[in-house]
């Protein structure tokens, strides 16, 4: 029962997946193919429509053409409910409910799937994974800090230990010192447990950090699809190199501050 | 004074408890309609509009006109449904006060459920909890400090406006209050006004306890105070559970000589052994309907009235043929029994100032009719919409200069203050004598004759005993007793309750009878 390394992150795969909403498409006859256990950034503009993209594999969007498949099961065939009580889902507003406890919190998907046993342990385990003390199971939502809540988030997303996170700009809201911790420690969570893993978002600092792979979305359309190396060397595209120029040049900036400095100290 | 102060608080309890079951019964009815409607409306934008623009617009009828509407809408069904509702008492009062108790909780239930955060819907349906999970778990948690802050409202409104539901008969807290007003006894009517805030007062308390309790997640403060709640409803319930299936109902109109003859007939059922009701202030239409069918078992009319509104006859005979006329009538058309004629008259009668009695020669109503373009007319509440109104004003060429209705009580003072010039005085009223005011001949005959008599649902005619205990008040009560009797209750100092003055007036048969 208590394991946390069990897990195995399915395939993905979208065939020809499209999302209108009236006249305007999110999601225009995407295809794509994510293997078992990878760790996929989506990153693009506002509207560009990697979120919606995100939520038609739970289905929280329904497709409007084409199939989503998790490890070869057409989710259209799976209960809404059902599906994403398998996957893990982490949002940028974290959505904590603020009349439960942060166990209570933690152990919802137990509560709604009827696991009575070991919901305590389960809780005390998931704490520990995303490194909170033991001592936050019986606080209320609003006693913790904003990155206390999304550690929470991410540990009740992984309550039921699925296989698949999604996770929709989960950093977003938190403040640069402590996305920064909590992405890297989401990503050694990621490792250890063997997930596979999507996350929107448009940082892409934190996207060439995280991800093992880059989808770089426009239009509804992936227009560059590159390992975080690739899209550095540049050889992937002008889209690809527009979003890198940022990054990169505030890193060149900081090493010519860094630089000036040491110059005048000496 | 203490006495007064006695005799108001012991109607308190009864009163009270009757008050309190339909103010919760309405209260858990519309609870009952709301929250389904609330969760469906806070999904469906359309549905809320029409849903809130229905409880919106009830909520401008006023609530007293709620509860009259209520009396002919029940009747058409009573009739349709051969006659199983009582459009009378509890079940109108029960269903204006739920109508108009919809409002504050659909408002406050679909605010609540439309405001739940966002990210915590969006959570719920990520984490794969269905619509029913959804609701239970999250929305309705949630939605509740504002959901139990419209009921909190809707309590309040309730308890407030059920004081009107003696007007179609319903015991509540508001039978002190109509009482105290037509006898001019204001200690009733502040006990009245007291007990019914006081109720509300504390019912808003511990509702806003539980409100609270739900919003800090202080479970022993919200189920604390829903447990105090839950003790006073057992208290005023408990009651009901006593089966009581022998009391004789004496209904009532809403003026002193109503509720003296009520108590009078109520003693000597009492001394045959019967236990008795009051139901007071019950509407003139309201009444004879209420007799026939059997939500009161007695009561006292007058033939003009029985002539005019429930015959619809505009012709005039004389009294004692209109007496035996409405006997029949009544018991072939609709079972009741006209048991006889008290033995004085109570008719319409158009009294003026001395003053102007003297000063412009009125002696009659063809001199009223002179004079009545000078003179401001002041009448009850309901005599300018009777037919007796219709058959004065075809008999003599009166318009008044402007017409105003008053509660009876106000009638007399708006007189002799001068407010008004002539008002619709009622003939064995003691305060004309007392005021000296003059009543004007009507010799053409144009208004009926208004013997007062006891009539008996079909129920209770058959019963013999109950016959023989109040047989002896037919011809028993002269107008000269009855107007002091009346004066007794009516006047503005020593004033005595109906139920001395019936004494007093029994008093007088009794002597009457020996002599």
């Amino acid at each position: 029962m208590i394991s946390t390394s069990s897990a195995s992150g399915p395939a993905i795969s979208l065939k020809k997946v499209r999302r209108s909403y009236g006249t305007v498409t999110a999601v225009d006859d995407l295809s794509l193919e994510i293997a078992a256990g990878s760790f996929v950034a989506l990153v693009g503009l506002s509207g560009s429509g990697k979120s919606t993209l995100l939520k038609m594999i739970n289905r929280l969007v329904d497709p409007t053409a084409g199939e989503v498949l998790i490890a070869d099961d057409n989710v259209k065939a799976i209960d809404p409910h059902i599906l994403r009580r398998r996957i893990g889902y982490v949002f940028q507003n974290i959505g904590l409910f603020p009349h439960m406890t942060i166990s209570r919190n933690i152990a919802i998907g137990l509560e709604l799937a009827g696991e009575k046993d070991g919901r305590a342990e389960r809780v005390a385990e998931l704490l520990e994974l995303v490194e909170l003390p033991q001592e936050m199971a019986g606080r209320m939502p609003h006693q913790l800090s904003g990155g206390q809540q999304q550690r929470v988030g991410v540990a009740r997303a992984l309550a039921t230990r699925p296989g698949l996170m999604l996770m929709d700009e989960p950093f977003g809201a938190l403040d640069p010192v402590t996305r920064d911790s909590l992405a890297g420690q989401y990503k050694a969570l990621h490792e250890k447990l063997g997930l596979t893993t999507i996350i929107v978002t448009h940082d892409m600092a934190e996207a060439l950090y995280l991800a093992d792979r880059i989808l770089v979305m426009e239009a509804g359309q992936i227009k560059a699809d590159a390992t975080p190396a690739e899209l550095l060397s540049g050889s992937v595209g002008d889209e690809a190199e527009a979003l890198v120029a940022i990054p990169r040049a505030q890193a060149a900036h900081l090493i010519a501050l860094g630089n000036a400095d040491g110059a005048k100290k000496t | 004074m203490t006495e007064a102060w006695q005799q108001a608080f012991a109607r308190v309890p009864e009163l009270l408890a009757a008050h309190v079951q339909l103010s919760f019964s309405a209260l858990l009815l519309a609870m009952t309609l709301c929250l389904p409607l609330a969760i469906w409306a806070a999904r469906a934008p359309k549905v809320a509009g029409v849903i809130l623009g229905f409880a919106s617009l009830v909520q401008t009828i006023p609530a007293l006109a709620l509860l009259a509407l209520f009396y002919p809408i029940l009747l058409g069904l009573s009739a349709l449904l051969g006659g199983e509702i009582s459009a009378l008492g509890f079940l109108p009062a029960l269903l204006a006060l739920t109508l108009y108790a919809l409002l504050p909780i659909l408002r406050n239930a679909v605010t609540g459920l439309t405001g739940v955060a966002p990210a915590a819907k969006q959570a719920a349906d990520g984490l794969g909890m269905t619509a029913v999970q959804k609701l239970r778990l999250v929305e309705a948690p949630l939605a509740a400090p504002t959901i139990m802050a419209g009921i909190r409202t809707a309590a309040v409104w309730t308890i407030g406006a059920a004081t009107l539901s003696t007007t179609v008969g319903q015991a509540s807290l508001g039978d002190l209050i109509f009482a105290g007003l037509q006898t001019q006894n204001w200690t009733l009517v502040l006990t009245g006004c007291f007990a019914s805030a006081g109720l509300a007062v504390i019912v808003d308390t511990l509702l806003g306890l539980i409100e609270r309790g739900i919003r800090d997640r202080r479970k022993l403060m919200a189920w604390g105070s829903a447990a105090v709640i839950g003790i006073g409803l057992a208290i005023a319930l408990l009651p009901m559970l006593v089966v009581r299936d022998d009391v004789v109902v004496i209904g009532a109109k809403g003026f002193s000589e109503q509720f003296i003859l009520a108590r009078l007939i109520g003693s000597r059922l009492e001394d045959a052994g019967y236990e008795v009701r009051y139901q007071d202030g019950l509407g003139s239409a309201v009444v004879f309907q209420a007799v026939a069918s059997g939500d009161i078992d007695i009561y006292v009319d007058y033939s003009g009235t029985i002539w005019t509104n429930q015959m619809k006859r505009t012709d005039t005979v004389p009294a004692d043929d209109m007496v035996s006329e409405i006997a029949k009538w009544s018991a072939s058309e609709h079972g009741v029994t006209m048991l006889g004629a008290l033995g004085f008259e109570n008719t319409y009668a158009f009294a003026v100032r001395p003053e102007d009695a003297a000063s412009r020669r009125l002696k009659t109503l063809d001199d009223l009719a002179r004079v009545s373009s000078d003179f401001a007319f002041g009448t009850d509440l309901e005599f300018l919409e009777r037919p007796e109104w219709e058959m004065v004003k075809a008999a003599y060429p009166i318009r008044f200069k402007e017409s105003r209705s008053f509660n009876a009580t106000f009638m007399y003072p708006a007189l002799s203050s001068g407010e008004v010039d002539v008002i619709s005085a009622f003939s064995s009223d003691g305060r004309i004598a007392a005021n000296g005011f003059v009543v004007l001949e009507d010799r053409k005959g144009a208004v009926p004759s208004y013997e007062a008599m006891i009539l008996v649902s079909d129920d209770r005619s058959g019963d013999a005993k109950l016959i023989n205990a109040i047989k002896p008040l037919v011809g028993a009560i002269t107008v000269e007793n009855m107007r002091e009797a009346n004066y007794k209750v009516d006047r503005e100092a020593d004033k005595r309750s109906p139920r001395q003055a019936a004494r007093w007036l029994d008093e007088q048969i009794r002597n009457g009878k020996d002599q």
